[in-house]
């Protein structure tokens, strides 16, 4: 069934990932090299960014995992009794890190885990998997194969004696490991003899071994326990450490090995950070920045984030949703070329070729910037190519500045937001985002009711959110800013003088206060609250409530000028990416509903008027595929195939009229047999049907129901 | 069970509930009807005999229900070209009662009765006129007393004083219903005993309302009747038999030559749809270069698809075709012809792992090696298991690997878990085809088509040449002895004791040991299967079919 096809050597052609791939025409006109270029440099710059990401979120975990993996063997480094003491109730020193639900993502970490403990603890260290290790001979076999393996990438430059042993012929056992250590530990010892200790190697003399095991919950129960209770028994000959990953929760551990098994473990509990929170930040940093002309539209990011959320919690799978929109993005838009650094894009307005200012003069967002332009200058731009490149540079420009800002400005209106009850605008800034981006946030309910919880904030809070962001609008790139750090700034300095003139007035109602409580008679006392109330209800505003008004209103003017949907900007559509479509076909895709429909509606795809129908149903002369489908479906459980076949063939003869049973009746019959046993077993494949033992020519339906 | 409420506005709940409260709900929901008019009366009633016509109104409204589902994910209804996704899951996989099975007979009628336009499946008609379908109405009626009233009846035996007025009511209203119907619902119902049901089939009450009627009551009920469904072993289906219909089955080659004679179908706009497929092959390029990795799905054979994109598209390159729809293809075969064929690697892995990470080391080492792999029916038989399609994924990770994959069958996708998703990388491409499966079901040990006659016959044949002539004799025994049972359907096979006398009389064997290793041989040759019988008695048994062994026969009587 196997069949390999090799192109003559002559034909064979070098292995390219040319921008052929990327456009069909082969004329330049719509400069498909160059997308193709920007194209890869930008995602090699927000695949490279991600990774740095990563790398930082996990660097405090891993910096934890370090210092106990210090910690866990000093004793064995010092080779004090204490150790031995402690050994002898062979504890295995462990660490538990649980990682989440996501799983796909765990492979990354574990490289950069392994990576980083072979550069600052030891070079013994064993990556295990569940699928790799059926039974504890495999997983001898691996854990071997893989300590010795890197021993010899250590140090096969200087022993040639080391012949490189294959695995399968030792004998896997724990007593070979602990030779094998035993011979490795005592070589370094030597060597670092005679080196006389003046290189500070990074490792110790005896360093630990390291055991990962990746998924410790796919592992056999037995296979672990056998391992953990042979191990223990070796603990004070090999310092031996372990680490289980684990996806779901730490309890785990003691459901899977007995009380008797894991008292053999000292287990320290690590938690990598929630990937919800590794998401908000590679939001943060790749798509709230001007650093990436890329953008994504809101349906778009709504559907990643959708998935994200309802699937798999997975920050690799979002990554790869965020690749695919950028490689649609750049086939589908000829002008992505000019969705890049500012600077570069600027000098690629003037090389653009008649046939892209065409391009620009098509553009939606284009033509309603001209249409608001007067008349000459219409004329203008959609006749003169040097002009409207002028224009574009201009335009771009803009974009840019809106870009700079909106983030800025979005920052700022998330710090008021997301200390409000109830968050009427979502608590994650991603959630703002998309509102921002859906329609004139102002505009909408969440925003009013948000504005209006916004003036009840009490003062602290207020000064604290404040002073948040001052320090964005001061620590951002836009120009524009200087004025409004300078507004917020007399607004903090406002509330500052407030809260001294309040100091005052304590001191004033801390008396009219004793003076109520020398009233102390009921009546007067009433009259007192009651006066009191009445001048609350008619009294003008406090100071604090005037500024507090002030400040939401200077937030809302923020937001109204900075925060404009990216639709309404001129040629958004350059740095946008909105076809929402593509990613929930490709990614999220329902192969089960597109059978159905082909099923039950052939119309939808085969557009013949003989087809066409309402309602629930369909024609008779539907394909035999969907008739014997549709009549299966009244069936229960098992179907006799003879009164099937005879369903099928009054169908089908009556779909071919009256002339059809005059002639040689039997060819015809012979034939719609032969029609039915083809959809009956191509139902077979699709897997609705399959053959039962129960009666004698019956199948037996898969599926429940009507569907 | 879940009560929709609001004009399906909310998401279903679902939450288990005891029998008990489930039919105090349908008393409940009968008993306000009662009060009510009788439009609403007979919609209550209506829902205990399940009518098509109820269920596509129910349909309509789950597919609103749907989209607002749909909508609430963000995912908007608006859609490209005509796939499918513009339908909800709920419509796909919805528990719906299974249907009397004289439906199809019915169904099919209605079909036949409207040619060229669509039915809109209306249940107001009554049997006797679809009675010319081939089906006999004897044969009919017979169904329609086995099948519906079990559930019926049970459920009416429910002590439900609602239900008892509930039902006297109906029957007065019947009155007022034509004659048609009358006439209707007595045959259908000719089997039963309790005058509630005659109404059933009345005339179908405003539809917005009933629609939301009936899904509250069916909903409650779904459950219930699934598990009864299912509970019970026995089966209401005719006992009719193919070979009763006397018409020969079909071979392989006939089938195939007969097919060929029907024209293909809408070849025209299959043809379409194709053109519109091919023009996605530099796309599917790109994203395969990108890292991605293709999989077809959609109705329809995509191997002439992929046959296309191979042709056209990576002539240049070096590629592997794996034909997963073929009965004896292995992962192992597809990793051999890897290694073999494409890094040219003469020797033997101990175990697929083994060869796999052979093959991830020299793509690694070597940057120039790249290979398009198109497998055909990623989701056979063969492929679907766990290992294999692990070792399928971590190879398709290999950035210098390009996969590009078909799937057919409707659980397809439950092969993969997150971690496998993740290792392939898919997109997903609807290429809707409706191309016929002539390849993929080839192999397929269809039910009607007459199982490879030839070649057992052949086999036997050959096996038995190089027997004794005792041997022959025994075997010959058996052979006769099931064919002239070969009426008899609870034919359980010769019991030991039997075939031995049998033997003793035609001199075949004189002590039963003989016959003992002489059986051994045969089962060695799967010329026989002994099967113990419920008194523990050894039967014996040739698993071949009856024509086969006539034929075997003949040719033994013509060299003798």
């Amino acid at each position: 069934g196997c069949f390999v096809f090799k192109p003559s050597p002559k034909k064979r052609r070098v292995s390219q990932k040319t921008a052929n791939d990327f456009g069909e025409k082969k004329d330049d006109s719509e400069d498909t090299e160059l997308r193709f270029l920007t194209c890869q440099s930008l995602w090699n710059e927000i695949k490279s960014e991600t990774e740095q990401i990563q790398e930082n979120l996990n660097k405090q975990l891993f910096d934890n995992l370090v210092s106990f993996l210090r910690r866990s063997h000093s004793e064995f480094q010092e080779k004090t009794t204490e150790w031995t003491c402690r050994m002898k109730s062979r504890e295995i020193p462990t660490a538990a890190l649980v990682l989440g639900v996501n799983v796909t993502d765990h492979d990354l970490t574990f490289r950069s885990l392994s990576e980083v403990l072979q550069n600052n603890i030891s070079p013994y260290i064993a990556l295990l998997e569940a699928k790799d290790c059926p039974g504890i001979k495999n997983l001898m076999q691996k854990l071997l194969g893989q300590l010795m393996n890197c021993d010899i990438d250590v140090d096969s430059l200087e022993d040639e004696d080391c012949v490189p042993v294959s695995q399968n012929r030792i004998r896997c056992s724990v007593t070979s490991l602990i030779n094998w250590y035993e011979s490795v530990t005592k070589k370094t010892d030597s060597e670092t003899l005679r080196k006389k200790r003046t290189s500070s190697s990074k490792h110790w003399q005896s360093p630990p071994v390291v055991v990962i095991f990746k998924d410790m919950e796919s592992f056999t129960t037995k296979v672990l326990q056998d391992f953990i209770v042979i191990s223990s028994q070796h603990i004070h000959e090999l310092p031996l450490v372990l680490i289980f990953g684990i996806a779901t929760s730490p309890m785990i551990i003691h459901s899977l090995l007995p009380h008797s098994v894991s008292s053999l473990l000292c287990i320290e509990l690590f938690q990598s950070l929630s990937s919800k929170e590794h998401l908000s930040t590679i939001i943060d940093k790749l798509l709230l920045t001007a650093q990436f002309p890329f953008k994504l539209g809101e349906k778009v990011l709504q559907i990643l984030i959708n998935i994200f959320l309802y699937h798999d919690f997975s920050v690799q799978n979002f990554i790869k949703g965020f690749q695919l929109c950028i490689v649609e993005h750049f086939y589908s838009q000829p002008l992505s070329v000019l969705c890049c650094q500012l600077v570069d894009a600027k000098k690629r307005v003037n090389s653009l070729s008649h046939n892209q200012c065409e391009n620009i003069r098509r553009l939606p967002s284009f033509r309603r910037y001209v249409e608001s332009q007067v008349s000459e200058k219409q004329i203008a731009l959609l006749t003169r190519d040097s002009y409207l490149k002028e224009v574009i540079q201009k335009l771009l420009e803009d974009l840019h500045v809106y870009h700079e800002n909106y983030v800025s400005v979005l920052r700022c209106l998330h710090v008021f937001t997301s200390s409000l009850p109830k968050y009427p605008l979502g608590k994650q800034i991603r959630e703002l985002h998309c509102a921002c981006l859906e329609n004139r946030v102002w505009e909408t309910e969440e925003y009013e009711s948000s504005l209006q919880l916004a003036r009840m904030l009490n003062k602290s809070d207020l000064v604290t959110m404040l002073q948040q962001c001052v320090e964005i609008f001061m620590s951002s790139s836009g120009k524009e800013f200087d004025k409004t750090v300078e507004k917020l700034k007399e607004f903090l300095t406002q509330f500052q003088k407030l809260e001294a003139e309040a100091f005052q007035e304590q001191d004033v109602s801390v008396s009219s206060q004793k003076e109520l409580q020398k009233k102390t008679d009921l009546y007067h006392l009433q009259k007192t609250l009651l006066e009191l109330k009445e001048s609350r209800r008619s009294k003008k505003l406090t100071k604090f409530e005037m500024l507090r008004f002030e400040v939401v209103d200077y937030i809302d003017s923020l937001v109204r000028n900075y925060l404009v949907p990216a639709d309404h900007k001129t040629l958004h559509e350059i740095a946008y990416f909105n076809t929402a479509s593509v990613l929930r076909e490709h990614l999220n895709a329902a192969p089960r509903i597109a059978l159905h429909t082909a099923l039950n509606n052939p119309y939808c795809y085969l557009k013949n008027q003989a087809l066409k129908s309402d309602g629930g149903s369909i024609s008779n002369k539907a394909p035999d595929i969907c008739i014997v489908y549709k009549l299966h479906l009244e069936c229960g459980r098992l179907i006799n195939l003879v009164d099937w076949l005879e369903a099928f063939s009054t169908v089908v003869m009556a779909a071919e009229g009256p002339n059809a049973d005059a002639a040689s009746s039997d060819q015809v019959d012979d034939i719609i047999h032969a029609r039915f046993i083809r959809a009956v077993s191509e139902l077979e494949l699709l897997g609705f049907i399959k053959p039962s033992k129960q009666k004698t020519d019956h199948v037996a339906r898969l599926t429940w129901g009507a569907c | 069970m879940s009560q929709p409420e609001g004009k399906g506005s909310g998401a279903l709940q679902v939450k288990f509930v005891p029998d008990e409260e489930v039919l105090k709900h349908i008393a409940d929901d009968a008993g306000i009807k009662v009060q009510k008019d009788k439009t609403q009366l007979t919609v209550s009633l209506k829902t205990f005999v399940k009518k098509l016509e109820n269920i596509s109104d129910d349909e309509a409204q789950e597919i609103l229900e749907e989209k607002n589902y749909v909508a609430a994910l963000g995912i908007c209804a608006q859609d490209s070209m005509g796939n499918g996704s513009g339908v909800g899951g709920g419509e796909v996989y919805s528990f719906q009662t299974p249907k009397r099975s004289s439906k199809m007979a019915e169904l099919a009628s209605e079909l036949a009765q409207t040619p060229g336009q669509s039915v809109a499946p209306n249940h107001s008609e009554c049997p006797e006129k679809t009675a010319k379908t081939p089906q006999s109405s004897s044969n009919k009626k017979k169904e329609f007393v086995s099948t519906t009233p079990y559930r019926l009846r049970k459920r009416l035996a429910a002590p439900d004083p609602y239900l008892e007025s509930e039902s006297e009511y109906s029957a007065s209203c019947s009155e007022e219903e034509d004659e048609d119907d009358q006439k209707e619902v007595s045959t259908v119902l000719s089997g039963r005993k309790t005058p509630a049901k005659t109404t059933a089939a009345s005339t179908p009450p405003p539809r917005n309302t009933l629609a939301k009627k009936i899904k509250e009551s069916k909903m409650s009920n779904l459950v219930e009747e699934y598990f009864e469904a299912h509970s019970s072993s026995k089966v209401l289906t005719s006992d009719r038999t193919l070979q009763k219909l006397q018409k020969r089955r079909l071979t392989q080659q006939t089938l195939h030559d007969l097919l060929k004679k029907a024209p293909l179908a809408y070849a025209a706009e299959i043809k379409e749809l194709n053109q519109q497929h091919e023009s996605l092959f530099s796309k599917w390029m790109r994203q395969l270069h990108w890292g991605f990795n293709i999989l077809l799905y959609g109705l329809g054979s995509k191997r002439d698809l992929l046959e296309k994109f191979r042709t056209s598209v990576l002539q240049d390159s070096v590629h592997l075709v794996v034909n997963g729809y073929f009965p004896s293809i292995t992962v192992r075969s597809i990793l051999n012809s890897i290694t073999e064929e494409v890094l040219e690697h003469i020797g033997t892995f101990r175990s697929p792992l083994d060869q796999l990470e052979f093959i991830i080391k020299r793509f690694k080492e070597d940057s120039s090696l790249e290979l398009y792999v198109l497998i055909h029916n990623l989701d056979s038989q063969m492929l679907r298991g766990e290992r294999s399609q692990q070792i399928l994924a971590q190879l398709s990770s290999l950035p210098s690997i390009y996969l590009i994959a078909s799937i057919d069958h409707i659980n397809a996708p439950l092969m993969w878990d997150q971690a496998k998703l993740s290792l392939y990388n898919w997109l997903w491409y609807e290429t809707t085809t409706f191309s016929p499966y002539v390849e993929e079901t080839s192999y397929e040990n269809s039910l009607l088509v007459q199982q490879s006659g030839s070649l057992a016959l052949s086999s036997l044949t050959h096996v038995l040449r190089s027997l004794t002539l005792n041997a022959r004799g025994i075997f010959r025994l058996l052979a006769q002895y099931q064919l002239g049972n070969k009426d008899n359907p609870s034919y359980p096979g010769l019991s030991f004791q039997d075939f031995y006398q049998q033997c003793r009389e035609a001199f075949l064997v004189n002590s039963d040991l003989t016959l003992r290793a002489q059986l051994t041989e045969f089962r060695d040759h799967k010329l026989i299967r002994t099967k113990r019988g419920a008194d523990g008695v050894e039967y014996l048994l040739i698993p071949v079919d009856d024509s086969t062994l006539t034929d075997f026969l003949e040719k033994e009587d013509e060299d003798v």
